[in-house]
Order: C-alpha cells, then sequence, then structure tokens
C-alpha cells in the first residue's frame, strides 16, 4: 500500500510541473504587457524611463524562462507575489479566503451525498418503476439548471414568502454559529443539489451493475431478505465507483463555488477570483487559480489512495 | 465452447444494425421528448426574425419594466426591450456559441488522442501530460480565467469553452484508438500495405464514431451552460446583444421588482440544456448499450 501511495504521489509531480507552467503562461494571454495594463498603453502619457523601471521592478526585462523559475521559486515558498490594487501578498488574500470555500464545499457535499446516495437507491431497486422515472428526470433537470438562475429563484421565493433576503455581511463561524449556518445553508443547498443529480446518478448505476452479479444471486439463494442483500452485500461493493465521482466533483463544487459566493456575497475563494478579474488584478487571478488546481489535485490523489484502500485490486493493475 | 468469430458487416447488415439503432432510439420516449424539445429550440433560433415581435436591441423608455402582457409576453427590461424576443434571439448565441466551441473541442481533443493513441510512446506521453494538466483545473474556473485573462468577448469565450472541453474528447478518443489498435483488421490492413493515416481514417476512425457522438452531444449542452455562466459574469457575449446570461445578469437587481426578467432566460437555458442533455443519455443508450445502466 505505501508503495503504491509513493508511487502514485511521484507520478502527479510532472503534471503539477505543466500546472505550474500554464498558471504562469496564463499571464502572457493578456494582451499587452503588465506595465501597458498598470500604466495604460499610451506611449506619450508616461515616461518611457518610468516603463522601464517598472519592467524592471517586475522582472519582465528577463527572458521568459527565467521569469517563470524565479515565480516557481518564490510560489514553492508561498510567495504567489503581490496585488496589483493593494499592495496585500496573494497569499495572505488567500488564507483568508479559503475557510470560506472550505466550508461551503464541504457542506455542499453533505447535502450532495444526503439526497443523491439515498434516491440513487431508491431509483435503483425500484428499477423502471414510475418513482425511477420520476428521479431520473428530476436529477437531469437539476444538472440543467445554471446555480445563479436556482439561486436567484430560491432568494425571490424566500424574500416573496418569508421575507428573507441573503444576509449582505460574512458571519463567521466563531462569532456566530447560528447565524453562520443560516448564511450558509441556501448557498450549499443550491451548489449540492447540482452535485446530488450526479452522486444519484452514479449510485443507481453502479447499483444496477453489482445486482447483476453471481454472488447477489448467491446471496438471494440463501434465503437473504432484498434489503439485507442490498444493504450487506450490493452497497458496499457499489460506494466504490460512488468515491470517484465524489472525487471528481470536488472540482465542480471549486468551480461552481465562484459562481455560488458571488451570488450570495460569500467573502470566499472564488469571489476573490471574480473580485480580482474584474479589477484586472492579474496577480491575484494567477494565484487563486494555482491553489485552487493544486487542493483539487490534493483532493483526487486523496480519493485515490481511499479507493485503492477499498479495492485492494487496483494497487496490482 | 463455440469460437466466435468476428465478421465485418457488409452493406445490408450495417444497414439494418443502423435501422436496429434507430429504432430503438424512436421508441423511448423521453429521448423523443429532448430530440423534439432540442429542433425545436433549434426552429426558435434560426427563425428569431420571424418568431420574435420586436428588435431585441431597441430601446424604448415609455415601455421599462412592464409585466408580461398580451402585448409583452414575457414582459419588459429596464431600457423597455421586450425580453420574449430577447429570449428568441439569445438562443441564437447559445447555439452558435455551443456548436463553435464544441466542434473546436473536439477538433483539439480528437487530434490529441489519435495522436496519441495510434503512436503511442512519448507522443502518448506528451498528449496524455497535457489533457492531465488541463483535467487538474475545475473546468468552470478554467474557462473563467481563460476568457477573463484573454478579455471578454464572445469569440474569447468560444476558445476558453473549447480548451476547457477538448481533453474530454482527447480522453475518449485515445481509449477507443488503444482499443481498435491492437484489434486483428488494423493488423491485416497495415499487412496489406494501407499507410497509417489510411488505417487511421478508414478503419479506426469510424470504430470510434459512437463514442464520440456522445461526448459531443454531452458538451453540446455542457457549453450551452459554460457560455450563460460567463455571459452571467459578465465575460462572454457583450450587451446589448442578448444572450440568456447576460439578461439574468440584468435580471438580478431587479429580482423582485421585475422577476420576469430572471425567470424566462433562466427556463430557456434550463430547457435548452435538458433537451440537449437527454438527447445525449438516449443516444447512449442506442450507442454504447452496456452504458444502459448509467
Amino acid at each position: 500500500m505505501r508503495t503504491y501511495m509513493a508511487k502514485r504521489t511521484l507520478s502527479l509531480l510532472p503534471t503539477l510541473l505543466g500546472v505550474t507552467i500554464l498558471v504562469f503562461l496564463m499571464l502572457q494571454l493578456v494582451p499587452g504587457t503588465v506595465v501597458d495594463q498598470l500604466f495604460g498603453s499610451d506611449s506619450g502619457a508616461v515616461a518611457p524611463e518610468a516603463r522601464a523601471a517598472a519592467r524592471a521592478l517586475f522582472g519582465l526585462d528577463k527572458p521568459l524562462p527565467i521569469q517563470y523559475v524565479d515565480w516557481l521559486r518564490g510560489a514553492m515558498h508561498g510567495d504567489l507575489g503581490a496585488s496589483w490594487r493593494s499592495g496585500i501578498p496573494v497569499s495572505r488574500l488567500i488564507a483568508t479566503r479559503l475557510g470560506v470555500t472550505a466550508e461551503l464545499a464541504a457542506l455542499a457535499l453533505a447535502v450532495a451525498l444526503l439526497i443523491g446516495i439515498p434516491l440513487g437507491l431508491l431509483s435503483a431497486v425500484r428499477e423502471n418503476s414510475p418513482l425511477d422515472h420520476v428521479i431520473r428526470v428530476a436529477s437531469l433537470f437539476s444538472l440543467s439548471l445554471p446555480i445563479f438562475w436556482q439561486a436567484a429563484m430560491i432568494i425571490l421565493a424566500l424574500s416573496l414568502w418569508l421575507h428573507w433576503v441573503p444576509p449582505v455581511d460574512y458571519v463567521p463561524v466563531t462569532r456566530d454559529p447560528v447565524g453562520n449556518i443560516e448564511q450558509f445553508a441556501i448557498p450549499s443547498l443550491v451548489l449540492g443539489t447540482v452535485v446530488a443529480a450526479q452522486v444519484m446518478r452514479i449510485t443507481r448505476a453502479s447499483l444496477l451493475d453489482v445486482l447483476r452479479h453471481d454472488y447477489v444471486r448467491t446471496a438471494r439463494a440463501k434465503g437473504l431478505t432484498n434489503r439485507a442483500v442490498i444493504v450487506r452485500h450490493a452497497f458496499r461493493n457499489a460506494l466504490i465507483p460512488i468515491i470517484t465521482i465524489v472525487g471528481a466533483q470536488v472540482g465542480y463544487l471549486l468551480g461552481g463555488a465562484v459562481v455560488t459566493e458571488q451570488v450570495f456575497s460569500l467573502p470566499g475563494i472564488g469571489r476573490l477570483v471574480l473580485d480580482a478579474v474584474y479589477q484586472r488584478d492579474y496577480p491575484v487571478v494567477q494565484g487563486a487559480v494555482l491553489v485552487i488546481a493544486v487542493i483539487f489535485m490534493g483532493t483526487n490523489l486523496v480519493v485515490d489512495m481511499l479507493y485503492s484502500y477499498l479495492d485492494p485490486r487496483i494497487r496490482y493493475r | 465452447m463455440a469460437t466466435v468469430v468476428a465478421v465485418p458487416l457488409r452493406g445490408t447488415e450495417q444497414r439494418s444494425e443502423w435501422r436496429r439503432g434507430l429504432r430503438t432510439l424512436t421508441r423511448n420516449r423521453l429521448v423523443m421528448a429532448g430530440l423534439i424539445m432540442s429542433v425545436l429550440i433549434v426552429l426558435v433560433a434560426f427563425f428569431a426574425r420571424f418568431i420574435a415581435p420586436y428588435d431585441p436591441i431597441a430601446n424604448n423608455v415609455h415601455a421599462a419594466l412592464q409585466r408580461p402582457s398580451a402585448y409583452y409576453y414575457f414582459g419588459t427590461d429596464r431600457f423597455g426591450r421586450d425580453i420574449f424576443s430577447r429570449v428568441v434571439y439569445a438562443s441564437r448565441t447559445s447555439l452558435l456559441v455551443a456548436l463553435t466551441s464544441a466542434s473546436l473541442a473536439a477538433l483539439l481533443g480528437v487530434t490529441l488522442g489519435l495522436l496519441g493513441g495510434y503512436f503511442g510512446g512519448w507522443v502518448d506521453s506528451v498528449t496524455g501530460r497535457l489533457m492531465d494538466i488541463l483535467f487538474s483545473f475545475p473546468a468552470l474556473l478554467l474557462a473563467i480565467a481563460i476568457a477573463a485573462l484573454l478579455g471578454p468577448s464572445v469569440r474569447n469565450a468560444v476558445i476558453a469553452i473549447a480548451v476547457v472541453y477538448a481533453p474530454l474528447f482527447g480522453r475518449v478518443v485515445r481509449g477507443s484508438v488503444l482499443a481498435e489498435r491492437g484489434k486483428e483488421y488494423v493488423e491485416a490492413a497495415r499487412v496489406l500495405g494501407a499507410s497509417t493515416p489510411r488505417i487511421v481514417r478508414r478503419h479506426i476512425f469510424p470504430n470510434i464514431l459512437s463514442p464520440l457522438i456522445v461526448q459531443a452531444t454531452i458538451t453540446f449542452s455542457a457549453a450551452i451552460l459554460t457560455e450563460a455562466y460567463l455571459s452571467f459574469l459578465g465575460l462572454g457575449t457583450q450587451p446589448p446583444n442578448p444572450s440568456w446570461g447576460t439578461m439574468l445578469a440584468d435580471g438580478r437587481t431587479f429580482l423582485e421588482t421585475a422577476p420576469w426578467m430572471s425567470i424566462f432566460p433562466g427556463i430557456a437555458i434550463m430547457l435548452a440544456v435538458f433537451s440537449f442533455n437527454i438527447l445525449g443519455d438516449g443516444i447512449r443508450d442506442v450507442l454504447d448499450p452496456r452504458a444502459r445502466a448509467d
């Protein structure tokens, strides 16, 4: 197991290096240089000396590969540069926002599993019944809903019927745990339902697949009740693909968090990215994207480990 | 035990295989509903000029924020523009962006997948690593980052969506090519002296068409949704041009006073994505019976 873990982690390194190269090159996509972005591209407005000084300050006078190595060296020490707008180090900006996104993603994942797994089981056990059809169509509907629209409709309904409006100011869990949960309830429900649809579909497919195996037939032939067959034999094996899809969905949760935080005014890392996008504060965009990608890769690694722990056959492939 | 011999399908047998698939497709009511709705949406986009009663970008301040009525089916926005006409015209933007970005994604992904799957070795390592790198980012975040850094416009949104979805095609194609490459008929073609491009074009490509069609349909609906997200965030279609995403962004500030500004574009996105989703699901059922349980 330990060898497998070490091998799997090492194999991630080239990809991680590639990710840093891509994130570094992202700034090259911006039309014009950093200096143009700061001073405007009108060459007459700013003295050439000032431009040259700014270029040297940002290290733009060095060749691109050197710039990358400098940037990477900084990033490995937690230095992701500073915000162009506020001058605050990007890593500090990210650190203050990470907790909000983590809470939102964790709650949304809990919602997804609590809704998705039972519905998937029900759908599989009652295959081709009207209930199965209703659940499947509902899951497809849920997958077709844009998060921001679902959020808007829920806010509209709550404000019309319950006169509830989402709080504008963020309530930290340390200050007011009840207020915090109240604030996160609707956003995590919105973000969680889309993932719940995916979880439901994979649970259904996976359980149906398992139910066709011989050992399930044997269990039935032994005279076990349907409930015992499903709970004790089939569900455990069906869980394995569910864990993989949950790993992949973390990416969706992190991407969806960007939009959810924007709609519900939650000061998470997604909101940080969007605010930086609107202010053209590119080092912040770059740093936040890198951190999110690394978190995503890390979760997938953990899921992989969990997967191989649950199903030892994986390790020998 | 009897040995199963794979006999290549010839003319009539191949056609009857297609006919059988088509029959399965038409029998599935959900798929037919998806097909009919998808066709309707395409028709609306095509005949927008004849369906929309008003100019979608003409301001009429005297008619600002009107409720839905016999004159304005879906009401009007803050500039007095007819929401119904805008929803109808916006279907063009959405479908066009989805079509171009999905095609571009397919082109990029298929090329990468074919190269990696067929040549193997270092080519496969490079293309595979490239896809791994792109898979390391949450899709929506990567699309937002690319679109934002390139600058907000429809063209850049198309590029962003294509880059994000290309590796999905790459993975599907690579897997299928690897499976086909080792088969006897490919070996036979090579022995007969067929060149690599000919083998790929004439023998391998037709055999990987089914997973490709399935992936294309799924990507198409995902691209509609992603375009809506980008436009909602101000990174796709730019005002005053109508797009479902920008319309929803416009409606945000009027959620309580003019909810129709948000309700109808949202329903349009949902119907479009839903239709193509169930169509994709159905096509997969027909083309890949093993995945039917999914």
